[in-house]
């Protein structure tokens, strides 16, 4: 409790997270150009402020400032509505997600199934957007947008369902309380037992977030920022926001369910400031992944994201929930799980390697017009 | 070559095909090169290339000058190649006005023209690896490279993208001093940069599974088509004009044309970085034989140059491909009439070809896949 009233209690724990969240972007826009800048043997924003540090701040009151366009040809209220959709998802998700022990707005116990649930509000918002700007881009994104969230949706949903059900309780195995999950990796995170669910996670997360190699709704290249590609000022800087909400979102999630949250490998009576520190290193972790993926990888095509999800992803993600479900069925110890499901790891990365050799060969005789005749 | 694309008959609905426009301000297109997509969901039906944005007439304009100041058009027909395309134009004139150039001037010439290769093939590895989604990295790798070498040419030429240093006869002055260190320098440098890119984006499972297999074209199709450069040896095709009919002093080194198998994208990519290798190994050796000191220009120029009457074709290897200069004099100090055979220009044509009946994404890639330069295909 923060405060003893719960009425002041409450809103107060909600005021942090309307600050908190507005923060996110700038903060996380600012770590992505700077590490960025890194890889790329650049030094990211160094002009505003002591090494670039207020440049992010500079660019939130420009956008805030700028003008609000609307092509006059778009559907209105579809238009003008379409951020709000994405990114009210995002703020209602982080009402239930604990940051520390102490440190949430509301821990129900459907936290997990809360989270899950209204964050695929949001694709509504990208259907909208692309539709509501009548631009082809952005329809084009828009259609992506919806494809791709919805399937990578599933793997993400089944790799923090096979958590929650071998989950340690007081009573038991299964929560989908959050702090509940977190409170039963004192000693060893889930990540060790569900190395194949992490691994779907990272990548489903990866997805949802549309980066690379999955920003195939947003593509610079293709469909110049998709949904988007309309919007400016305060509403583009709203979906900029619930894009980077969403990150911090998933950050915090995967180090919450894989990587102990507040309590691997401190045990479960670590101190308030601790418990912060470890979250922060967990999620920054997540963080750093997304961003170096963002640097380092090209773009899947369409199909190929489809047919990834589709025929890698979900299969192996309903392999980990079968698994889990043989585990808690006949009562096996934690560690043939640990073993099961890191040889089932193994699998897919071999499986996923040899399907984007094969995929590679020459293919697609029924789209091609040049003749494959050779002469020796 | 017409495309029929037929909508699989389970469709319910009526579906009509969409237009996209790619072009000329777009992030993908390359330069000002414009194309209207006609696409059936995410499939390509139709491709319809507009070009001439950047037309400025360079083949009548250069009638107009005399055949000196004509080197400048040279400059900005090709403007990531320029001294390769230099290098035609004076040998042209060369030939035509029967010039024989210094031994020292042929040697600056080769280098500068081979490490103008590697840059323009690094800036081709930087744009491709942006228009197959890789964020900016690439990009700057890239551009570190030919930053390096850029700045190698302006510390020569005293410029820094318009160069105008080959003459008919030699070069306009010659090299500072200190030139071999800073060449073997650079390209140091550049073998460096090339095994970054190469570890960067050939092994790279997406990468591989975006480029391999796409768009494949036969090596009857390419020579029907007219490709050439390395758009031409990714097919299968063992056709390097260096080599083919060498001009310049290109018989004197040592070096190999790197050809496909597929003629897909992705040996496009890997002819041009192994054409990288190549060149430097070119300037290398070049380094090695270059003459010490003598004369960079013909003794006793003219400072008007006079033609005899005549026409001729010459035709050199520039990074994008067949680069050729059809001059016709009829005495004076102007071209009669001037003509330029553009690689990028050709290459383009196949575009509609290769790209109907793959995803947009694709459409994308395999344009940037042929490296054009608006400038060269506009003139």
């Amino acid at each position: 409790m923060i405060a003893d009233n719960p009425w002041v209690d409450a809103l107060l724990r909600l005021a942090v997270i309307a600050v908190l969240l507005p923060l996110t972007p700038i903060v996380l826009n600012y770590l992505e150009r700077k590490i960025f800048g890194r890889i790329q043997m650049r030094l990211g924003p160094m002009r505003v402020g002591p090494h670039g540090t207020l440049q992010t701040i500079a660019d939130t009151i420009k956008l805030l400032t700028k003008e609000d366009l609307r092509p006059s040809s778009a559907d209105r209220w579809t238009f003008e509505l379409a951020p709000y959709v994405v990114v009210v998802p995002v703020f209602l998700a982080f009402v239930t997600l604990p940051f520390t022990a102490d440190l949430f707005v509301r821990n129900l116990s459907m936290g997990l199934f809360f989270i899950v649930a209204v964050s695929s509000m949001s694709i509504v918002g990208f259907v909208m957007a692309g539709w509501g700007s009548d631009n082809k881009y952005a329809l084009l994104g828009g259609v992506r947008a919806a494809a791709q969230l919805i399937s990578y949706e599933i793997p993400l949903i089944l790799a923090v369902v096979a958590v929650a059900m071998i989950a340690h309780t007081g009573d038991g195995r299964g929560s989908l309380n959050l702090a509940e999950i977190v409170d039963g990796q004192g000693r060893v995170p889930y990540l060790v037992w569900q190395p194949l669910a992490f691994f779907l996670f990272a990548v489903a997360g990866l997805a949802e977030v549309y980066r690379q190699p999955f920003d195939i709704p947003v593509a610079e290249s293709e469909v110049v920022g998709g949904p988007f590609v309309e919007y400016s000022g305060i509403r583009w800087s709203m979906f900029q926001l619930a894009e980077y909400g969403t990150t911090f979102l998933l950050s915090v999630l995967g180090a919450l369910i894989f990587l102990g949250g507040w309590n691997w490998p401190l045990g479960n009576e670590a101190g308030a400031a601790l418990q912060v520190v470890l979250i922060v290193l967990k999620t920054s972790a997540f963080l750093l992944f997304f961003i170096w993926m963002r640097a380092a990888m090209p773009r899947l095509r369409i199909d190929q994201m489809m047919s990834f999800c589709w025929q890698v992803l979900l299969p192996f993600a309903f392999l980990q929930i079968i698994l889990n479900g043989l585990v808690l069925v006949y009562d096996w110890p934690d560690w043939t799980l640990g073993v099961l499901s890191g040889s089932a790891t193994l699998l897919a990365a071999y499986l996923t390697y040899r399907g984007a050799r094969q995929a590679a060969e020459p293919y697609s005789p029924r789209f091609t017009t040049v003749t494959y005749e050779r002469v020796s | 070559m017409t495309t029929e694309y037929q909508a699989p008959a389970e469709h319910e609905l009526e579906t009509i095909d969409l237009n996209i426009n790619v072009g000329p301000q777009h992030p993908a297109t390359h330069g000002v090169f414009r194309m209207i997509l006609t696409v059936d969901g995410e499939v390509v039906v139709d491709v319809d290339p507009v070009i001439g944005y950047m037309h400025r007439g360079a083949e009548k304009l250069s009638e107009n000058c005399d055949y000196r100041q004509a080197i400048g058009y040279q400059d900005r027909t090709d403007y990531l190649a320029q001294f390769n395309t230099e290098l035609g134009y004076v040998l042209a004139v060369e030939k035509l006005a029967g010039l024989e150039v210094p031994e020292r001037a042929e040697y600056i010439r080769v280098i500068l023209s081979e490490l103008n290769r590697i840059s323009s093939h690094f800036m081709f590895t930087g744009a491709f690896g942006t228009d197959i989604g890789l964020f900016g990295t690439p990009f700057m790798y890239s551009f570190r490279e030919r930053e390096t070498i850029q700045d190698f040419f302006e510390e020569i030429t005293g410029e820094r993208m318009m160069y105008n240093y080959f003459r008919p006869g030699g070069v306009a002055w010659d090299v500072p001093e200190g030139f071999e260190e800073r060449c073997r320098y650079v390209l140091a440098e550049a073998r460096k940069g090339i095994e970054d890119i190469d570890g960067l984006m050939t092994e790279n499972e997406v990468f591989v599974a975006r480029c391999r297999g796409l768009s494949p074209v036969s090596p009857e199709d390419a020579i029907n088509w007219g490709l050439s450069g390395p758009m031409l040896r990714a097919c299968g095709v063992k056709h390097d004009l260096r080599r083919a009919e060498p001009y310049s002093i290109y018989d004197r080194f040592d070096f190999q044309i790197p050809t496909g198998t597929n003629g897909d994208v992705f040996d496009r990519y890997l002819v041009r970085l192994e054409e990288m290798r190549q060149s430097a190994l070119i300037v290398e050796q070049a380094l090695a034989q270059i003459p010490k000191d003598g004369p960079t220009m013909v003794e006793g120029m003219k400072r008007i140059l006079r033609l005899p009457p005549g026409e001729i074709y010459m035709r050199t290897e520039t990074p994008r491909g067949e680069y050729g200069i059809y001059l016709v004099s009829k005495g004076g100090d102007k071209p009669y009439r001037l003509k330029i055979r553009s690689p990028a220009f050709s290459n383009l044509s196949a575009l509609k070809a290769m790209s109907a009946g793959n995803y947009v994404a694709d459409a994308i890639i395999i344009l940037g896949s042929i490296d054009i330069v608006l400038c060269e295909v506009d003139r």
